[in-house]
């Protein structure tokens, strides 16, 4: 299978080879009446600047678990999490970590929220940058609006809006559009590529959705359950935008499905 | 549609003045029937009141309590809020102060007067400090509950753009717990205002818990006894109904479920 920086080169400018992130014999347990209970084994993983990377397991392989500790949430039991070279000791608004659309903070209207991060800009500047996200994200209108007055697709807008705002090299993704319908869901996959491909952010993204990943990644990292290890990584080298009943997209797919150990028959 | 609630609306006035109506025409119709001489009638209790307004008393009084309860419950949110919001950041501190307000809290300002009168003599701050003591005990535990009952969700998400601790407790932490602690501050003005009552009938000579004790004890005034405690009563109301209305700003209208 051919390496996936080539494949994004291909269809992208900027050439993505150095490593953003690297996660070296990363390792995680939790004590449980008195037991210990691993969660994560053995995760080498190396993400290249600019990747958009799927992390894709059953629920409960400890994914959310490894993107927490990627973004400095959690502290790994063993092994060292690094990005730029440097190893991760907490959350840094230089990597910026994306909940389902729970995060958005209730008590802030939609301009508040987006412009959380921006406290340290000059009023001038914050309003623009404000203002240049809402209309990325397409919640022109909005601005005075709180969150319980919008809908699910558009919280989940205002918190990607309000991560891109400050401007992160690195964006972690954990199930972010898992509350949504599923076309609403649709919307958003093309949505976030369209931003990713403006921006250029190293993306981890966690999913359960095989779909989504093939969708969306340049490289799916299947993992397997109890613990959580990873059992296989694979390049998605279908250029964007991709058409989904193509015969190579529902190749990909089947494969991983395969990976899982599923049949693609019901 | 504009029908239902049309109606719905009409019935939200009409049931309590109902309510209220045969609460009166039994009372009365009690007094009636018992031929007491001593307990008032509605109409007396009017007439009592009505005199207290002509004699410009009324007035001073509910204006002496209020103030009381205002003085009181704001020096406990002062206290109270920063403490409990300290308190519930560090749950450190609040293991070694929570056994001392779990011990003062279930002592009702009532058995304080003694004290309070020791501390700071028969007068109004006596009175101030009981209802500060009613309304701080459960400001700080709600003040703790609510901090520790922010999800972790939004902690991470504020840790995530970089705030120091204080900056997080005051952007984050607070505005999340606020409308939870709205919930206890209102619950606490309820209880200032209960307070006060009782502190007035033993440190001051006014306000309208003073008026009760004065009215029963010269001259058996019980239309003036029972009109007072009416008063209490229908301050109360308003006091709640008026609090009830922060409930509706909109940076705290996702907390109340009722609303949206």
């Amino acid at each position: 299978m051919s390496a996936p920086a080539q494949a994004t080169a291909a269809d992208a400018p900027i050439p993505a080879s150095r490593v953003k992130l690297r996660t070296e014999n990363v390792g995680m347990s939790f004590q449980r009446e008195g037991k210990t209970l691993p969660v994560l084994e053995n995760i080498d993983l190396e993400v290249r600047d600019g990747e958009f990377v799927c992390l894709l397991g059953p629920s409960g392989c400890g994914k959310s678990t490894l993107l927490n500790a990627m973004a400095g949430f959690l502290k790994p039991t063993s092994g060292d999490i690094r990005v730029d070279g440097e190893i991760v000791r907490g959350p840094d608004p230089r990597r910026i970590f994306v909940f389902q659309e729970r995060g958005v903070f209730p008590w802030l209207t939609v301009e508040g929220n987006i412009g959380f991060g921006l406290s340290r800009l000059s009023r001038s500047e914050r309003v623009q940058r404000v203002h240049h996200y809402i209309q990325m994200v397409g919640l022109e209108g909005f601005e005075k609006s709180y969150p319980h007055e919008l809908s699910g697709g558009m919280k989940q807008r205002v918190e990607v809006a309000r991560a891109l705002a400050v401007n992160p090299d690195v964006m972690f993704l954990d199930e972010p559009f898992g509350a949504l319908d599923s076309i609403t869901r649709m919307i958003m996959r093309g949505e976030l590529l369209r931003i990713w491909q403006a921006e250029r952010k190293t993306i981890l993204f966690v999913t359960h959705d095989i779909d989504e990943a093939v969708q969306l990644a340049d490289r799916v990292v299947v993992m397997s359950a109890r613990p959580g290890r990873i059992q296989e990584i694979v390049s998605i080298d279908i250029s964007h935008p991709r058409d989904i009943s193509s015969p190579r997209y529902l190749q990909m797919r089947d494969g991983i499905l395969g990976q899982i150990g599923l049949a693609h028959r019901l | 549609m504009n029908e239902r609630i049309g109606v719905s609306q009409w019935e939200r006035w009409l049931c309590p003045v109902l309510a209220t109506a045969m609460l009166l025409a039994l009372w009365r119709y009690a007094v009636l029937w018992t031929g007491t001489r001593v307990f008032p009638s509605p109409r007396e209790v009017e007439r009592g009141l009505a005199q207290l307004v002509h004699e410009g008393v009324l007035w001073r009084d509910i204006l002496d309590s209020l103030r009381r309860v205002a003085i009181g419950y704001f020096a406990a949110l002062g206290l109270g809020i920063p403490l409990g919001l300290l308190l519930g950041w560090y749950p450190s501190l609040n293991q070694v102060v929570n056994p001392v307000v779990q011990i003062l809290r279930p002592i009702s300002p009532i058995a304080w007067i003694p004290v309070a009168i020791l501390f700071f003599g028969v007068g109004d701050d006596a009175a101030i400090f009981l209802v500060f003591l009613g309304a701080f005990f459960p400001t700080v535990v709600t003040c703790v509950d609510s901090v520790a009952n922010v999800p972790l969700i939004y902690r991470r998400a504020g840790s995530n753009f970089g705030l120091t601790p204080p900056q997080l407790l005051a952007r984050v932490v607070f505005p999340a717990a606020l409308p939870q602690i709205l919930v206890g501050l209102r619950i606490a003005l309820g209880i200032g205002w209960l307070v006060v009552v009782a502190g007035e009938m033993i440190a001051v000579n006014s306000g309208l818990g003073f008026l009760i004790i004065d009215s029963r004890n010269s001259g058996k005034r019980y239309d003036l006894v029972v009109g007072a405690m009416l008063l209490i009563g229908v301050i109360g109301l308003i006091l709640d109904v008026l609090f009830r209305r922060l409930e509706a700003i909109k940076p705290v209208r996702w907390g109340f479920r009722n609303e949206s």
